[in-house]
Protein backbone atom coordinates (compact mmCIF):
# COMPACT_ATOMS: atom_id res chain seq x y z
CA UNK A 1 0.00 0.00 0.00
CA UNK A 2 2.52 2.65 0.87
CA UNK A 3 4.38 1.44 -2.53
CA UNK A 4 5.27 3.79 -4.40
CA UNK A 5 7.07 3.87 -7.80
CA UNK A 6 9.35 5.60 -9.67
CA UNK A 7 7.91 6.55 -13.19
CA UNK A 8 8.27 9.10 -15.94
CA UNK A 9 5.90 11.80 -17.36
CA UNK A 10 5.19 11.02 -20.97
CA UNK A 11 2.50 13.47 -21.55
CA UNK A 12 0.70 15.91 -19.42
CA UNK A 13 -2.97 17.19 -19.73
CA UNK A 14 -3.99 19.49 -17.42
CA UNK A 15 -4.20 17.74 -13.59
CA UNK A 16 -3.75 14.28 -15.16
CA UNK A 17 -0.59 12.54 -16.47
CA UNK A 18 0.28 9.90 -18.19
CA UNK A 19 3.32 8.32 -16.61
CA UNK A 20 5.30 5.17 -17.72
CA UNK A 21 6.63 2.82 -15.36
CA UNK A 22 9.32 0.44 -17.31
CA UNK A 23 6.86 0.44 -20.52
CA UNK A 24 3.49 0.21 -18.60
CA UNK A 25 1.79 3.27 -18.84
CA UNK A 26 -0.34 4.55 -15.73
CA UNK A 27 -2.51 7.65 -15.26
CA UNK A 28 -1.19 9.59 -12.32
CA UNK A 29 -3.07 13.13 -10.67
CA UNK A 30 -0.53 16.01 -10.48
CA UNK A 31 -2.42 18.00 -8.22
CA UNK A 32 0.47 17.45 -5.83
CA UNK A 33 3.48 18.69 -8.12
CA UNK A 34 4.39 22.18 -9.18
CA UNK A 35 6.08 22.57 -12.63
CA UNK A 36 5.84 18.98 -13.78
CA UNK A 37 7.35 18.52 -17.12
CA UNK A 38 7.11 15.43 -19.91
CA UNK A 39 10.63 13.74 -19.28
CA UNK A 40 10.65 14.20 -15.34
CA UNK A 41 10.67 11.44 -13.10
CA UNK A 42 8.04 11.27 -10.31
CA UNK A 43 6.96 8.96 -7.56
CA UNK A 44 3.69 7.45 -8.13
CA UNK A 45 1.40 6.16 -5.07
CA UNK A 46 -2.27 5.12 -5.19
CA UNK A 47 -2.55 7.00 -8.52
CA UNK A 48 -1.10 10.38 -7.47
CA UNK A 49 2.53 11.63 -8.22
CA UNK A 50 3.48 12.61 -4.63
CA UNK A 51 6.69 14.15 -5.31
CA UNK A 52 9.43 14.59 -8.30
CA UNK A 53 12.61 12.76 -7.81
CA UNK A 54 15.47 14.65 -7.66
CA UNK A 55 18.16 13.57 -10.44
CA UNK A 56 20.75 15.42 -9.01
CA UNK A 57 20.00 13.96 -5.77
CA UNK A 58 20.03 10.68 -7.01
CA UNK A 59 23.21 10.93 -8.65
CA UNK A 60 24.67 13.18 -6.05
CA UNK A 61 24.11 9.70 -3.47
CA UNK A 62 25.06 7.70 -5.67
CA UNK A 63 28.48 8.85 -6.42
CA UNK A 64 28.80 9.67 -2.22
CA UNK A 65 28.40 5.70 -1.57
CA UNK A 66 30.81 4.87 -4.25
CA UNK A 67 33.25 7.08 -2.98
CA UNK A 68 32.75 6.06 0.51
CA UNK A 69 33.36 2.61 -0.18
CA UNK A 70 35.98 3.27 -2.30
CA UNK A 71 34.87 1.57 -5.50
CA UNK A 72 34.79 2.67 -8.74
CA UNK B 1 15.34 1.36 -14.82
CA UNK B 2 17.67 4.72 -13.73
CA UNK B 3 17.28 4.87 -9.96
CA UNK B 4 17.14 1.47 -9.22
CA UNK B 5 20.06 -0.22 -10.94
CA UNK B 6 22.64 1.78 -9.15
CA UNK B 7 21.12 0.60 -5.69
CA UNK B 8 21.27 -2.80 -6.00
CA UNK B 9 24.84 -2.80 -6.86
CA UNK B 10 26.10 -6.23 -5.01
CA UNK B 11 29.82 -4.79 -4.38
CA UNK B 12 28.48 -2.32 -2.84
CA UNK B 13 26.07 -3.97 -1.09
CA UNK B 14 28.48 -6.06 0.06
CA UNK B 15 31.30 -3.38 1.24
CA UNK B 16 28.31 -1.61 3.28
CA UNK B 17 27.77 -4.71 5.08
CA UNK B 18 31.32 -5.00 5.98
CA UNK B 19 31.36 -0.95 7.41
CA UNK B 20 28.45 -2.00 9.32
CA UNK B 21 30.10 -5.52 10.55
CA UNK B 22 32.83 -2.80 11.50
CA UNK B 23 31.00 0.05 12.95
CA UNK B 24 29.27 -2.31 15.51
CA UNK B 25 30.22 -1.92 19.62
CA UNK B 26 27.74 -3.50 21.12
CA UNK B 27 23.57 -4.77 20.73
CA UNK B 28 21.41 -2.63 18.87
CA UNK B 29 17.56 -2.73 18.18
CA UNK B 30 16.35 -0.35 15.23
CA UNK B 31 12.76 -0.21 14.10
CA UNK B 32 11.86 -0.14 10.42
CA UNK B 33 8.26 2.07 10.92
CA UNK B 34 7.00 1.50 7.34
CA UNK B 35 5.15 -1.77 5.78
CA UNK B 36 7.28 -1.08 2.26
CA UNK B 37 10.49 -1.40 4.55
CA UNK B 38 9.85 -4.61 6.44
CA UNK B 39 8.92 -5.78 2.82
CA UNK B 40 12.21 -4.63 1.01
CA UNK B 41 14.39 -5.38 3.87
CA UNK B 42 12.96 -9.30 4.05
CA UNK B 43 12.76 -9.31 -0.05
CA UNK B 44 16.24 -8.51 -0.51
CA UNK B 45 18.09 -10.75 2.61
CA UNK B 46 19.25 -7.65 4.78
CA UNK B 47 19.53 -9.48 8.09
CA UNK B 48 21.24 -12.18 6.57
CA UNK B 49 23.87 -8.57 5.95
CA UNK B 50 24.24 -7.54 9.19
CA UNK B 51 25.88 -8.45 11.97
CA UNK B 52 24.09 -11.12 14.82
CA UNK B 53 24.16 -7.63 17.27
CA UNK B 54 21.94 -5.85 15.01
CA UNK B 55 18.31 -6.10 15.05
CA UNK B 56 15.46 -4.97 13.29
CA UNK B 57 12.07 -5.04 13.99
CA UNK B 58 8.86 -3.59 12.52
CA UNK B 59 6.82 -1.41 13.63
CA UNK B 60 3.46 -0.19 12.97
CA UNK B 61 3.66 0.67 9.43
CA UNK B 62 1.66 -0.59 7.14
CA UNK B 63 -1.98 0.93 6.92
CA UNK B 64 -3.79 -2.09 6.37
CA UNK B 65 -2.55 -3.83 9.49
CA UNK B 66 -3.00 -1.04 11.34
CA UNK B 67 -6.67 -0.77 10.29
CA UNK B 68 -9.00 -2.07 13.44
CA UNK B 69 -11.60 -4.68 13.16
CA UNK B 70 -14.51 -2.02 13.85
CA UNK B 71 -13.57 0.25 10.83
CA UNK B 72 -14.05 -3.22 8.41
CA UNK B 73 -16.99 -4.56 10.18
CA UNK B 74 -18.51 -0.99 9.16
CA UNK B 75 -17.71 -1.09 5.74
CA UNK B 76 -19.23 -4.87 5.42
CA UNK B 77 -22.13 -2.84 7.47
CA UNK B 78 -22.49 -0.49 4.83
CA UNK B 79 -21.69 -3.26 1.91
CA UNK B 80 -25.08 -4.87 2.86
CA UNK B 81 -26.80 -1.85 1.84
CA UNK B 82 -28.82 -2.36 -1.61
CA UNK B 83 -27.62 1.18 -2.85
CA UNK B 84 -23.86 0.88 -1.53
CA UNK B 85 -20.78 0.47 -3.94
CA UNK B 86 -17.80 0.09 -1.76
CA UNK B 87 -14.10 0.77 -3.70
CA UNK B 88 -11.56 0.27 -2.12
CA UNK B 89 -7.64 -0.99 -2.25
CA UNK B 90 -7.34 -4.03 -2.85
CA UNK B 91 -5.93 -5.91 0.17
CA UNK B 92 -8.08 -4.30 2.46
CA UNK B 93 -11.24 -6.76 1.13
CA UNK B 94 -9.34 -9.68 2.68
CA UNK B 95 -8.57 -8.40 5.83
CA UNK B 96 -11.04 -10.38 8.14
CA UNK B 97 -13.98 -8.58 10.25
CA UNK B 98 -15.68 -10.25 13.08
CA UNK B 99 -17.49 -12.12 11.12
CA UNK B 100 -17.14 -11.98 7.19
CA UNK B 101 -14.58 -10.24 4.93
CA UNK B 102 -15.32 -7.46 2.17
CA UNK B 103 -13.88 -10.36 -0.42
CA UNK B 104 -16.79 -13.26 1.01
CA UNK B 105 -19.21 -9.97 1.32
CA UNK B 106 -18.60 -10.05 -2.20
CA UNK B 107 -18.88 -13.33 -3.47
CA UNK B 108 -22.23 -12.92 -1.54
CA UNK B 109 -23.25 -10.37 -4.33
CA UNK B 110 -22.20 -7.00 -2.79
CA UNK B 111 -20.98 -4.33 -4.66
CA UNK B 112 -17.15 -3.77 -3.48
CA UNK B 113 -14.49 -2.39 -5.84
CA UNK B 114 -11.27 -2.48 -6.35
CA UNK B 115 -9.90 0.51 -7.46
CA UNK B 116 -6.11 2.20 -7.51
CA UNK B 117 -6.85 5.61 -6.79
CA UNK B 118 -9.61 7.81 -5.22
CA UNK B 119 -9.96 9.52 -8.48
CA UNK B 120 -11.40 6.17 -9.94
CA UNK B 121 -14.30 6.11 -7.04
CA UNK B 122 -15.28 9.51 -8.15
CA UNK B 123 -15.87 8.22 -11.86
CA UNK B 124 -17.66 5.13 -10.66
CA UNK B 125 -19.85 7.75 -8.93
CA UNK B 126 -20.30 9.91 -11.66
CA UNK B 127 -21.32 6.66 -14.23
CA UNK B 128 -23.53 5.19 -11.31
CA UNK B 129 -25.82 8.39 -9.78
CA UNK B 130 -28.40 6.16 -8.44
CA UNK B 131 -25.79 4.66 -6.19
CA UNK B 132 -24.09 6.02 -3.01
CA UNK B 133 -20.07 5.26 -3.63
CA UNK B 134 -18.27 4.85 -0.42
CA UNK B 135 -14.23 5.07 -0.64
CA UNK B 136 -12.33 3.52 2.41
CA UNK B 137 -9.84 6.03 2.94
CA UNK B 138 -6.90 4.24 4.09
CA UNK B 139 -3.10 4.62 4.69
CA UNK B 140 -1.01 7.84 6.44
CA UNK B 141 0.43 11.24 5.33
CA UNK B 142 1.40 9.48 1.53
CA UNK B 143 -1.98 8.26 1.21
CA UNK B 144 -4.23 10.92 2.53
CA UNK B 145 -3.01 14.09 0.36
CA UNK B 146 -4.85 11.24 -2.65
CA UNK B 147 -8.06 11.15 -0.81
CA UNK B 148 -8.02 15.07 0.19
CA UNK B 149 -7.66 15.54 -3.79
CA UNK B 150 -10.69 13.42 -4.60
CA UNK B 151 -12.84 14.99 -1.80
CA UNK B 152 -11.31 18.34 -3.46
CA UNK B 153 -12.67 17.44 -6.58
CA UNK B 154 -15.83 15.80 -5.86
CA UNK B 155 -16.58 19.16 -4.20
CA UNK B 156 -15.71 21.22 -7.42
CA UNK B 157 -17.91 18.77 -9.83
CA UNK B 158 -20.37 18.68 -6.88
CA UNK B 159 -21.21 14.70 -7.02
CA UNK B 160 -23.36 14.06 -4.04
CA UNK B 161 -23.31 10.13 -4.24
CA UNK B 162 -19.78 10.16 -3.25
CA UNK B 163 -18.57 9.25 0.30
CA UNK B 164 -15.36 8.51 2.39
CA UNK B 165 -15.09 6.38 5.60
CA UNK B 166 -11.78 7.52 6.80
CA UNK B 167 -9.31 6.00 8.44
CA UNK B 168 -6.73 7.58 7.34
CA UNK B 169 -3.80 7.93 10.01
CA UNK B 170 -0.65 9.77 10.68
CA UNK B 171 2.59 8.59 12.10
CA UNK B 172 4.13 10.49 14.58
CA UNK B 173 1.59 9.83 16.73
CA UNK B 174 1.91 5.85 16.94
CA UNK B 175 5.94 6.21 17.00
CA UNK B 176 5.87 8.15 20.19
CA UNK B 177 3.11 5.31 21.31
CA UNK B 178 6.05 3.04 21.07
CA UNK B 179 8.52 5.04 22.66
CA UNK B 180 6.35 5.72 25.64
CA UNK B 181 5.10 2.20 25.64
CA UNK B 182 9.04 0.99 26.68
CA UNK B 183 9.88 -0.75 23.25
CA UNK B 184 13.56 -0.97 23.83
CA UNK B 185 14.59 1.46 20.55
CA UNK B 186 18.14 2.78 19.37
CA UNK B 187 16.61 4.41 16.94
CA UNK B 188 14.01 4.42 13.77
CA UNK B 189 14.62 3.71 10.32
CA UNK B 190 11.87 6.55 9.37
CA UNK B 191 9.53 6.20 6.40
CA UNK B 192 10.72 7.77 2.87
CA UNK B 193 7.14 7.93 1.41
CA UNK B 194 5.66 9.39 4.45
CA UNK B 195 8.01 11.87 5.06
CA UNK B 196 8.37 13.08 1.11
CA UNK B 197 5.01 14.04 2.02
CA UNK B 198 5.66 15.63 5.37
CA UNK B 199 9.18 16.55 5.28
CA UNK B 200 12.16 15.02 7.35
CA UNK B 201 10.71 17.43 10.23
CA UNK B 202 8.01 15.91 11.56
CA UNK B 203 10.28 13.10 13.48
CA UNK B 204 12.41 15.99 14.73
CA UNK B 205 10.79 15.31 18.27
CA UNK B 206 12.73 11.74 18.43
CA UNK B 207 15.98 12.92 19.17
CA UNK B 208 14.88 16.11 21.05
CA UNK B 209 12.80 14.41 23.30
CA UNK B 210 13.80 10.55 23.41
CA UNK B 211 17.50 11.13 22.31
CA UNK B 212 16.58 8.55 19.55
CA UNK B 213 18.26 8.25 15.96
CA UNK B 214 15.98 8.86 12.98
CA UNK B 215 16.99 8.18 9.79
CA UNK B 216 14.40 8.56 6.61
CA UNK B 217 15.29 6.05 4.13
CA UNK B 218 14.53 4.72 0.86
CA UNK B 219 13.51 1.27 -0.57
CA UNK B 220 16.64 -0.04 -1.93
CA UNK B 221 19.03 -2.56 -0.38
CA UNK B 222 22.15 0.30 -0.89
CA UNK B 223 19.06 2.46 1.21
CA UNK B 224 18.67 0.38 3.84
CA UNK B 225 22.07 -0.79 4.13
CA UNK B 226 23.48 2.84 4.58
CA UNK B 227 20.84 4.26 7.31
CA UNK B 228 21.71 1.00 9.42
CA UNK B 229 25.26 2.63 9.30
CA UNK B 230 24.11 5.86 9.80
CA UNK B 231 22.19 4.97 12.74
CA UNK B 232 24.90 2.50 14.03
CA UNK B 233 27.11 5.60 13.73
CA UNK B 234 24.79 7.88 15.63
CA UNK B 235 24.42 5.18 18.27
CA UNK B 236 27.84 5.11 19.09
CA UNK B 237 28.80 8.39 19.06
CA UNK B 238 25.61 9.37 20.67
CA UNK B 239 24.37 11.71 19.32
CA UNK B 240 20.90 11.65 17.72
CA UNK B 241 19.74 13.24 14.87
CA UNK B 242 17.56 12.80 12.37
CA UNK B 243 19.44 12.40 9.07
CA UNK B 244 17.88 12.10 5.57
CA UNK B 245 19.11 9.12 3.64
CA UNK B 246 16.90 9.23 1.02
CA UNK B 247 17.44 12.53 -0.56
CA UNK B 248 16.36 12.19 -4.33
CA UNK B 249 12.49 11.99 -2.53
CA UNK B 250 12.94 13.87 0.76
CA UNK B 251 13.59 17.16 1.97
CA UNK B 252 13.43 18.49 5.47
CA UNK B 253 10.17 20.66 4.62
CA UNK B 254 8.27 17.54 2.60
CA UNK B 255 5.62 18.76 -0.46
CA UNK B 256 4.10 21.57 0.51
CA UNK B 257 1.52 21.53 -2.03
CA UNK B 258 0.25 18.17 -0.66
CA UNK B 259 0.31 19.05 2.99
CA UNK B 260 -2.08 22.27 1.65
CA UNK B 261 -4.14 19.78 0.13
CA UNK B 262 -4.27 17.70 3.25
CA UNK B 263 -4.67 20.51 5.56
CA UNK B 264 -7.22 21.88 3.36
CA UNK B 265 -9.68 18.86 3.28
CA UNK B 266 -8.47 16.55 7.12
CA UNK B 267 -8.69 17.42 10.83
CA UNK B 268 -6.62 15.34 13.09
CA UNK B 269 -9.16 12.96 15.41
CA UNK B 270 -8.48 10.71 18.08
CA UNK B 271 -8.27 6.81 16.27
CA UNK B 272 -8.18 3.29 16.47
CA UNK B 273 -4.69 1.44 15.61
CA UNK B 274 -5.14 -2.27 16.02
CA UNK B 275 -2.79 -3.38 18.60
CA UNK B 276 -2.46 0.41 20.55
CA UNK B 277 -6.25 1.38 20.75
CA UNK B 278 -6.96 4.94 20.91
CA UNK B 279 -4.17 7.13 19.82
CA UNK B 280 -4.64 10.80 20.52
CA UNK B 281 -5.09 13.01 17.41
CA UNK B 282 -3.77 10.33 14.83
CA UNK B 283 -6.31 10.15 12.77
CA UNK B 284 -7.94 11.96 9.96
CA UNK B 285 -11.37 13.24 9.23
CA UNK B 286 -12.67 15.60 6.57
CA UNK B 287 -13.32 19.14 8.42
CA UNK B 288 -16.15 21.18 8.52
CA UNK B 289 -16.50 22.45 5.11
CA UNK B 290 -15.89 19.16 3.65
CA UNK B 291 -18.35 17.08 6.42
CA UNK B 292 -20.96 16.22 3.30
CA UNK B 293 -18.41 13.76 1.73
CA UNK B 294 -17.79 11.84 5.28
CA UNK B 295 -19.79 8.54 4.91
CA UNK B 296 -19.92 8.31 9.38
CA UNK B 297 -22.14 11.54 9.15
CA UNK B 298 -24.20 11.47 6.29
CA UNK B 299 -25.43 7.90 6.83
CA UNK B 300 -24.51 6.21 9.96
CA UNK B 301 -24.10 2.67 10.65
CA UNK B 302 -23.99 0.43 13.33
CA UNK B 303 -21.63 -2.62 13.42
CA UNK B 304 -22.20 -4.38 16.55
CA UNK B 305 -19.22 -5.24 19.26
CA UNK B 306 -16.31 -6.09 17.24
CA UNK B 307 -14.87 -9.79 18.43
CA UNK B 308 -10.87 -10.09 17.43
CA UNK B 309 -9.34 -13.66 17.27
CA UNK B 310 -7.65 -14.26 20.73
CA UNK B 311 -4.62 -16.01 19.62
CA UNK B 312 -4.02 -13.33 17.02
CA UNK B 313 -1.00 -11.31 18.34
CA UNK B 314 -0.71 -9.08 15.29
CA UNK B 315 -1.76 -6.22 17.70
CA UNK B 316 2.39 -7.34 19.91
CA UNK B 317 4.16 -7.19 16.12
CA UNK B 318 2.58 -4.09 15.46
CA UNK B 319 4.26 -2.76 18.51
CA UNK B 320 7.86 -4.50 17.95
CA UNK B 321 7.44 -6.69 21.05
CA UNK B 322 6.78 -9.87 19.19
CA UNK B 323 7.62 -11.37 15.99
CA UNK B 324 5.27 -13.71 13.94
CA UNK B 325 7.31 -16.80 14.25
CA UNK B 326 6.25 -16.37 18.35
CA UNK B 327 2.82 -17.02 16.99
CA UNK B 328 0.52 -19.73 17.56
CA UNK B 329 -0.87 -19.85 14.38
CA UNK B 330 1.64 -18.45 12.27
CA UNK B 331 1.97 -20.76 8.77
CA UNK B 332 0.22 -23.04 10.16
CA UNK B 333 -3.38 -22.44 10.59
CA UNK B 334 -3.16 -18.55 9.83
CA UNK B 335 -1.73 -18.58 5.70
CA UNK B 336 -1.51 -15.44 3.26
CA UNK B 337 -4.21 -17.99 1.41
CA UNK B 338 -6.42 -18.09 4.78
CA UNK B 339 -5.46 -15.50 7.31
CA UNK B 340 -6.68 -14.99 10.39
CA UNK B 341 -4.76 -11.26 11.11
CA UNK B 342 -4.74 -8.69 9.14
CA UNK B 343 -0.66 -8.95 9.04
CA UNK B 344 -0.99 -11.87 7.49
CA UNK B 345 -2.74 -10.26 5.05
CA UNK B 346 -1.00 -7.31 3.35
CA UNK B 347 2.02 -7.78 1.11
CA UNK B 348 3.76 -5.13 3.83
CA UNK B 349 2.56 -7.21 6.77
CA UNK B 350 4.98 -8.51 8.95
CA UNK B 351 3.52 -11.90 8.94
CA UNK B 352 3.12 -11.99 5.69
CA UNK B 353 6.53 -11.20 4.45
CA UNK B 354 7.72 -13.51 7.00
CA UNK B 355 5.64 -16.31 5.77
CA UNK B 356 6.90 -15.33 2.44
CA UNK B 357 10.51 -15.38 3.50
CA UNK B 358 11.60 -16.40 6.37
CA UNK B 359 9.15 -19.59 7.40
CA UNK B 360 12.11 -21.91 6.96
CA UNK B 361 14.36 -20.30 9.94
CA UNK B 362 11.23 -21.19 12.09
S1 LIG C 1 0.35 -15.28 12.09
FE1 LIG C 1 -1.79 -14.74 11.68
S2 LIG C 1 -2.81 -15.02 13.63
FE2 LIG C 1 -0.63 -14.92 14.06
S3 LIG C 1 -0.21 -12.76 14.49
FE3 LIG C 1 0.14 -13.07 12.33
S4 LIG C 1 -1.80 -12.53 11.37
FE4 LIG C 1 -2.24 -12.86 13.53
Amino acid sequence: MCLSIPVKIVSIDGDIAEVSAGGTLFKAGMQMIDNANVGDYVLLHAGFAIQKISEEDAAETYKILREMNDIG
Amino acid sequence: MKYIDEYRDKELIMKLADRIASAVKRDYTFMEVCGGHTAAIHRFGIPSLLPENIRLISGPGCPVCVTDTGFIDKAIAYSQKEDVIITTFGDLIRVPGSASSLEKQKAAGADVRIIFSGLEALEIAKTNPRKKIIFLGIGFETTAPGTAVTIKQAEKENINNFFVLSAHKIMPPAMEEIVKGGTNLDGFICPGHVAAITGSSIFNFLPEKYNLGCVVTGFEPTDLLQSVLLLTEQANRNEPKVEIQYNRVVTVNGNIKAQRHLNDVFETCDAYWRGFGIIQSSGLTPGKNFERFNAEINMPVEAGKHDENEMCICGEILRGLKEPGECPLFADICTPENPVGACMVSGEGSCNTWYKYRRQDE
